[in-house]
């Protein structure tokens, strides 16, 4: 029992809130108490739909690869739920995002069935539904930057967030249709100007596709696809349909263009096709790159862990550069194909000292060094990136305490 | 249901079909009631999905000659006056300028490999599904079909894959051999469903 433990226990009592910056040690975050002041009124009527703390600031960025793209602040954010206003957005292929009046909206569901059926939301809402814990993931996310400047894990890895989604198995509509035989692909199209589609394993749709109209305890947010939004755990964000209207059953292979084109090259030139799993992965949020460790003393090291391929089983953090690793405390529940929050304590000595993450899944399979995906994939460091990397990430903390991205490619 | 993969679903279609699809299609009829029977023309008017045979081309017909003309009128502005040009200026809303349509053969396995209709895209259907939802950028669905086709048949001739006076129409559009057909791959045929994957790939 050292007296930082006490100060802990009287900062708790005090009922005190630790700032969005608490990655500061504990005497800090005691001086960091926060001044009252009159808060400013936020716009729009805050007694009816509330709203956080003016003294909150954290939020979306545009995304540097992506011009309209924007990433999820992952560092600041708790748990394993994504506020709504954060979950990271990426918008394929339209002129301006749809404003659609659910009154309006049908989802259409034909081809390949016995009864071609037009659902109002309405109805779809009158259907059995479940409510699921998933993550959605961008294949682009978390490629290794090319020189400094890329340091925060919102900025490398923020294109992925989770939510509670709500809405009802493709499966039962599809069940309610009546699948013919010969049908083995679906195509789903969204409302967008300009129909974004992509083509979807007939398998994967009925397992655990849900056609979801909830999104953490209200409607889907117009900019992940108000009011309905395919939602296919485990695979690749971009084939999560937003604003979707249309479900077509077809008996053989479609390639829409973005699927074509999305497609990932391999050194010899050859693509890999309908590489839809998001594979075993995780990183540590705090202390992670661009923070700053105010002194040595003892740090909760946090992160997320993830995979496409079912529940984590086991995420080990390393403080010294991979050379030996210590089992982190999973939060319960740990969910498949949802995020996963792991913690483990560390007391740093000042030194400089590299923390990574590494993750292995329900079905043992291991979250990849950045040298054992090069191997795999016969990459140089010339070679442009793939998607799907689910490589290590180490944070270097140097003497001085700032947090540096240390997996920057060449 | 496990864990699947193109051998799975692409090599064992039959399996996956009387075991999935076949079953359930016949014990199961309609358990709610609910949602009302689409009817056969909302389908048509909604249904713009493209396979890659082709067979829900629509009537009508184009030629590279007549494409030229609607593509520098309605495209050349983004795609440049060949199609191989990358337009300097940020006009789309994902990844800044539309990259080239034209060219690219023979860069794929080399450092800087450059996807065109030409290079990469393995179906000539693809290309007409696309143009007529997404295009042109700013307008997109407001082709006629007959313009989807003279465009689809310009992009093709100027990529060197038919010539200038052939015909595109719902009969010989889908028999079009793009270059890439055979340059995609399904992941590794050994791996089956709730086995550890190797590492590096994602089925």
């Amino acid at each position: 029992m050292g007296s930082k433990q006490s100060s802990r226990r009287r900062f708790l009592k005090g009922g005190a809130a630790l700032a969005g910056l608490a990655i500061g040690g504990i005497p800090r975050a005691i001086a960091q108490v926060p001044r009252v002041e009159k808060a400013d009124a936020p716009p729009g009527d805050s007694r009816a739909y509330g709203h956080r703390s003016r003294f909150d600031t954290s939020k979306r960025l545009d995304d540097t690869h992506a011009p309209h793209g924007m990433t999820t602040p992952i560092q600041d954010t708790t748990g394993i739920i994504t506020p709504n206003g954060l979950h990271f957005v990426m918008d394929h292929d339209h002129m301006e995002r749809p404003d659609i009046d659910p009154k309006q909206h049908r989802l259409l569901i034909h081809g390949q069935v016995d009864r071609p059926l037009s659902f109002t939301l309405e109805e779809l809402k009158t259907l059995p539904s479940v409510s699921k814990i998933y993550f959605i993931e961008c294949n682009g996310n978390s490629q290794p930057p090319r020189g400094p400047g890329k340091d925060s894990v919102q900025d490398v890895h923020g294109r992925i967030s989770c939510s509670e989604w709500t809405g009802v198995p493709l499966a039962l509509l599809l069940r309610e249709a009546g699948l013919k035989a010969g049908a083995t692909w679906l195509v789903a199209e969204g409302a967008d100007a300009k129909r974004y589609a992509m083509g979807i394993p007939l398998t994967k749709g009925m397992e655990d596709v849900l056609v979801a109209y909830g999104q953490n305890g209200e409607p889907v947010r117009p900019e992940q696809g108000y009011p309905l939004r395919l939602i296919i755990p485990g695979f690749e964000g971009n084939i999560s349909i937003k604003w979707l209207r249309r479900i077509k059953v077809v008996d053989q292979l479609y390639v829409p263009r973005h699927q074509a084109t999305n497609a990932e090259l391999m050194p010899n030139g050859k693509a890999l096709w309908f590489n839809f799993q998001i594979g075993a992965k995780s990183v540590i949020t705090r202390p992670s790159g661009g923070q700053k460790l105010p002194g040595p003393g003892f740090y909760e090291i946090t992160g997320l862990a993830w995979s496409g391929g079912g529940a984590v089983h086991r995420v080990e953090v390393s403080t010294d550069g991979g050379k030996s690793w210590k089992d982190a405390e999973l939060q319960q529940p740990v969910l498949p194909m949802a995020w996963t929050r792991f913690r483990s304590p560390w007391t740093w000595n000042g030194q400089e000292a590299v923390l990574q993450s590494r993750c292995t899944d329900e079905r043992g399979e291991v979250q990849p060094t950045l040298a054992q995906l090069r191997e795999v994939w016969g990459i140089n460091s010339d070679f442009y990136f793939q998607d799907h990397f689910n490589g290590i990430q180490p944070w270097k903390v140097t003497p001085d305490g700032v947090v540096h991205n240390a997996l920057l490619l060449s | 249901m496990g864990w699947f993969t193109m051998h799975y679903y692409c090599r064992n279609l039959l399996v996956l079909t009387l075991a999935l699809t076949g079953a359930a299609a016949v014990a199961q009829g309609p358990a709610y009631q609910r949602g009302r029977n689409a009817t056969e023309e909302e389908i048509r008017a909604w249904d713009i999905s493209i396979g890659p045979d082709g067979k829900e081309l629509p009537p009508g017909s184009g030629t590279a000659t007549e494409g030229a003309q609607i593509y520098a009128q309605k495209c050349a502005a983004c795609h440049g006056k060949t199609g191989a040009e990358i337009h300097p200026a940020k006009l789309t809303h994902m990844g800044g300028a539309p990259g080239p349509l034209v060219g690219g053969v023979g860069t794929l396995s080399s450092s800087k490999p450059v996807k065109t209709v030409g290079s990469f895209w393995p179906y000539a259907t693809i290309l007409w599904d696309y143009i007529r939802r997404g295009m042109p950028e700013f307008r997109p669905g407001t082709l006629t079909v007959n313009e989807v086709y003279a465009l689809t048949a310009f992009l093709l001739f100027q990529n060197g894959i038919i010539k200038e006076k052939d015909v595109m129409d719902a009969n010989s559009l889908p028999k079009v051999q793009m270059p890439n057909r055979d340059g995609f791959v399904p992941p590794k045929p050994e791996w089956k469903p709730g086995m550890k994957r190797p590492l590096g790939y994602y089925p």
